[in-house]
């Protein structure tokens, strides 16, 4: 098989942080090649460098041309690449919403000042290149009625339309349906078949060993390992991205006590574009974890605002131990125990310029711990600090460090620690391990099946069907806003939770 | 090709020569106006600084115009911590003034010790309450504060001028469009014998001061900071927006009506419509020089004090125009505008 792409010693450093250290890294055609690491661990940085976005302070980039040689890439320049015939599907698509199909896949390859569009050929070879890679869809659909496996699909349709002969995937499987996930692989194996060569980046180790030809794990900035799929394994890939083999927390058989936390038949209207609930109905007792499954935006938003606080319902009634919830609001939910982990924890967690101590303070502001006739208590509330970074093992400088520095990972410890220190009775944990390495997502799961034993009721939202089944006890499946009822986690099989998410019936699918 | 790559982190120097830098690079492009007036470059800087600094009346004229100057930066300072953009100081500092001569013009008796509280209080009071209704509308009704605080400002002045006109209107100023004097109770003592310096410095400090104490160590400072820097974790973690929003615009719009009550009860014993050579807007640039740090706003105040009342000699004894200063001034903060881009990101030619 010929070389596609060669890449050598590549290396960036970001002041004191080297991103990339000597990476050698190797595409030839026809090749899929999974990109595995830990968030941090460079696969960014190093793509970025690929495309021009970045320049290496050393190491080369050699892309084949069309005679097959390898030539080098000229450094700094994203139209360089393009012209290489390198083309990437981001995570977040760069799709026109109010334009159709055909006119975002000819969007950019056209003049600026050409008369008008030359779409009837473009048309013949959109068509050809749907047809060669079983990607299907109809060219004149308004992107904006597209579903996101859709949109996922034209953003791929613009890279082979550029000629590309190496498409790069970024997460591509972050916002699909198990079944979307199965449809994706068979496209990429067919664009393999065809002599693409395809990039793979992922965190996700079943999804790797499932499509890949070859596996490159950084961690890091540096490459540890690069190997056929046939030589990996869940444990080694595990231990090779982590650096060390990662502890999994057992989820115990427990007895349910008494109910905590009951939505009754709760609406909320959708907004802007956004979903709503309709008629949500759920119990969460003390000692479970009650999981929520679904794709993104599927009503979840809606569903974990109610329990948050930070909306009403249109309808429907909220009950906490028993008790009628009128008025909600943060702060009441705050004070009834309700912990609560938001599900952008940059957006809605934290404050980036105060320090960890102020942030880990930020929801007791009333309490005596934290204030003294109007003033911050920060002897006392660093001393907490102190203590919370011990015992979740923050990494950071100290209690007075901005909170903007730490990663995602130590953030998301410092949330934990936030709401979990006042032993909450329930537990609204909305997508707590998205974007968090393998560490310290086990360190999550690790904390809430504490609470669990502890004997409250957690609320998991989560798009992880890994995550969902190895921790809950019982889950439901919401899609366009509706909720089924919620089973045992016992009775329940991947496919059957799939069928539910892409939004078919209880019936159609018993 | 420039190439604009984020710093992993600042450094401490870089904080401290960022602003030496861009106040320095103002400087130099103030130059090229300068020399093509006809004005001998060097000469003409000396002359602003002898006339800023060079002499105990220099001194305290600097001084007394930094005095507005800092509770209006102050106004701004505090509101824009907390988002709230209000562009009102002027109108505020107009109704602080009116208040002041309301108060003070012997419509109370009251010893000096009774009577100047009084009427800072009351010039508070107006000027926070002519914050509150655009800060209410923002909350409320989602209306833009920028806007509400801008117009006011105009509606403030003009209704200033009907007073003036009508009901306030010094009998015995000779047809004037002035107010009553302020009683010799209601004035703010002189700080330096002979000099136009008044106590309104030493309010403005204190103020100053306080804000600080405010801003780092309190638990409203706390929310202030939260809400200002990112509302929806604010509000996700139980912080009252709407009530912090008000609670700074009373501290905002207070400020900025100290600065007008100072300006009557101490420099100029009454009111007239051109009492602000605007202060108000100049409050915001002394804010945004001084990074929005309440300390920071009196040093930042006294440099734009000294570049008016230096610029004010040069131009008479250069004959250059004096809107020099507000050259200067505009460049200034352009340049610190600039020097925080550098400040954040690194540039890499390539």
């Amino acid at each position: 098989m010929t070389r596609l792409l060669s890449l050598q010693g590549v290396t960036k450093r970001f002041g004191n942080l080297v991103a990339n250290d000597g990476i050698d890294l190797g595409l030839k055609r026809g090749e899929i090649l999974a990109l595995l690491g830990e968030n941090g661990a460079g696969k960014t940085t190093l793509m970025n460098i690929l495309f021009g976005h970045y320049v290496a302070e050393e190491g080369t980039i050699a892309v084949a041309g069309p005679s097959g040689s390898l030539d080098p890439l000229p450094p700094g320049s994203p139209r360089a690449a393009l012209t290489a015939g390198i083309g990437m599907v981001h995570q977040h698509f760069a799709l026109a919403e109010s334009l159709t199909v055909i006119e975002n896949v000819v969007l950019g390859t056209e003049r600026l000042l050409a008369p008008w569009l030359k779409l009837r050929a473009a048309r013949r070879k959109l068509e050809r290149l749907m047809a060669e890679s079983g990607l299907a869809i109809a060219p004149d659909a308004r992107v904006s009625t597209l579903s996101v496996g859709e949109k996922q699909r034209v953003e791929i349709l613009k890279v082979l339309y550029r000629d590309a002969r190496i498409l790069v995937l970024d997460e591509p499987t972050a916002v699909l349906t198990p079944q979307e996930v199965v449809g994706l692989f068979a496209v990429l194996r067919r664009l393999a078949g065809a002599g693409l060569g395809i990039v793979f980046i992922s965190h996700k180790l079943g999804e790797v060993l499932a499509i890949a030809d070859r596996v490159a794990v950084l961690r890091h900035g540096r490459k540890v390992a690069d190997q056929p799929i046939g030589e990996a394994d869940r444990r080694s890939l595990a231990a090779l991205m982590v650096g060390h083999e990662v502890a999994h927390s057992r989820r115990e058989q427990r007895e349910p006590g008494d109910v905590l936390l009951a939505l009754d038949r709760v609406t909320v209207r959708p907004e802007k574009g956004r979903v709503g609930l309709q008629e949500a109905s759920l119990e969460v007792r003390a000692g479970e974890i009650f999981g929520i499954a679904g794709v993104s935006g599927n009503g979840q938003a809606a569903l974990a605002g109610i329990v948050a606080g930070t909306a009403a319902a249109g309808a429907g009634t909220l009950t906490l131990a028993g008790e009628r919830v009128t008025r909600p609001s943060p702060r009441a939910m705050n004070d009834a125990g309700v912990a609560r982990i938001p599900e952008d924890r940059h957006r809605d967690g934290i404050v980036g310029s105060l320090s960890v101590a102020e942030n880990m303070a930020l929801e007791t502001l009333g309490s005596p711990e934290v204030r003294r006739t109007g003033f911050l208590r920060f002897e006392r509330m660093r001393e907490q600090a102190r203590e919370a970074i011990a015992a979740y093992d923050i990494r950071c400088s100290g209690p007075g460090a901005p909170i903007r520095l730490l990663s995602g990972g130590n953030i998301q410890k410092v949330i934990l620690a936030r709401v979990l220190d006042r032993n909450p009775r329930v537990i609204l944990a909305n997508q707590p391990t998205r974007g968090l390495d393998v560490g310290a997502a086990a360190e999550v799961h690790r904390r809430l099946l504490e609470a669990r034993s502890r004997g409250a009721g957690v609320i998991l939202i989560s798009e992880d069907l890994d995550e969902l089944l190895a921790l809950c006890d019982r889950i439901a499946v919401i899609a366009r806003g509706r909720l089924t009822r919620a089973e045992p986690v016992e009775t329940l099989t991947r496919e059957r939770i799939g069928l539910l998410m892409a939004g078919h019936a209880e019936d159609e699918v018993a | 090709m420039i190439r604009f790559e984020p710093r992993t982190e600042a450094a401490p120097a870089l904080r401290v020569a960022a602003p030496v830098a861009s106040i320095s690079a103002a400087l130099a492009l103030a130059a090229v106006p300068l020399a093509a007036a006809g004005a001998p470059i060097l000469t003409a800087f000396r002359l602003m600084g002898e006339g800023a600094a060079g002499s105990i009346f220099a001194l305290t004229e600097t001084l007394t115009r930094a005095t507005p100057l800092i509770l209006t930066g102050l106004a701004a300072a505090v509101a824009f911590r907390a988002r709230l953009y209000n562009i009102g100081a002027e109108g505020q500092l107009y109704a602080g003034a009116l208040a002041a001569v309301a108060v003070g013009s012997g419509a109370v008796e009251a010893p000096p010790a009774v009577l100047v509280p009084l009427i800072l209080a009351a010039a508070a009071l107006a000027g926070a309450l002519l914050m509150l209704g655009p800060a209410l509308l923002k909350v409320r009704l989602g209306i833009d504060e920028v806007v509400t605080t801008l117009l006011l400002n105009f509606v403030v002045l003009l209704f200033v001028q009907m007073m003036l006109e009508g009901p306030l209107k010094d009998p015995m100023g000779g047809g004037w469009p002035q107010s009553e004097p302020v009683t010799e109770a209601g004035m703010l003592p002189p700080l330096v014998e002979r000099m136009r310096l008044h106590a309104g410095l030493l309010v403005a400090l204190s103020a100053s001061l306080l804000a600080q104490v405010v801003l780092s160590r309190t638990v409203l400072g706390l929310k202030i900071k939260a809400v200002g820097e990112n509302p929806d974790a604010a509000r996700f973690v139980g912080i009252g927006v709407a009530g912090v929003t008000a609670a700074v615009a009373v501290i905002s719009g207070g400020l900025a009506g100290i600065a007008g009550a100072s300006e009557v009860a101490g420099l100029k014993g009454y009111l007239t419509s051109d009492l602000s050579r605007g202060f108000g807007y100049a409050g915001i640039v002394v804010a945004m020089l001084a990074g929005l740090q309440p300390l920071a706003c009196v040093p930042t105040a006294v440099f734009i004090a000294a570049v008016f009342v230096g610029a004010d000699t040069m131009s008479r004894t250069l004959g250059v125009s004096s809107y020099i200063a507000d050259l200067i001034v505009a460049l200034s903060l352009l340049c610190a505008l600039v020097s925080g881009l550098f400040a954040r990101f690194r540039v890499r030619w390539s």
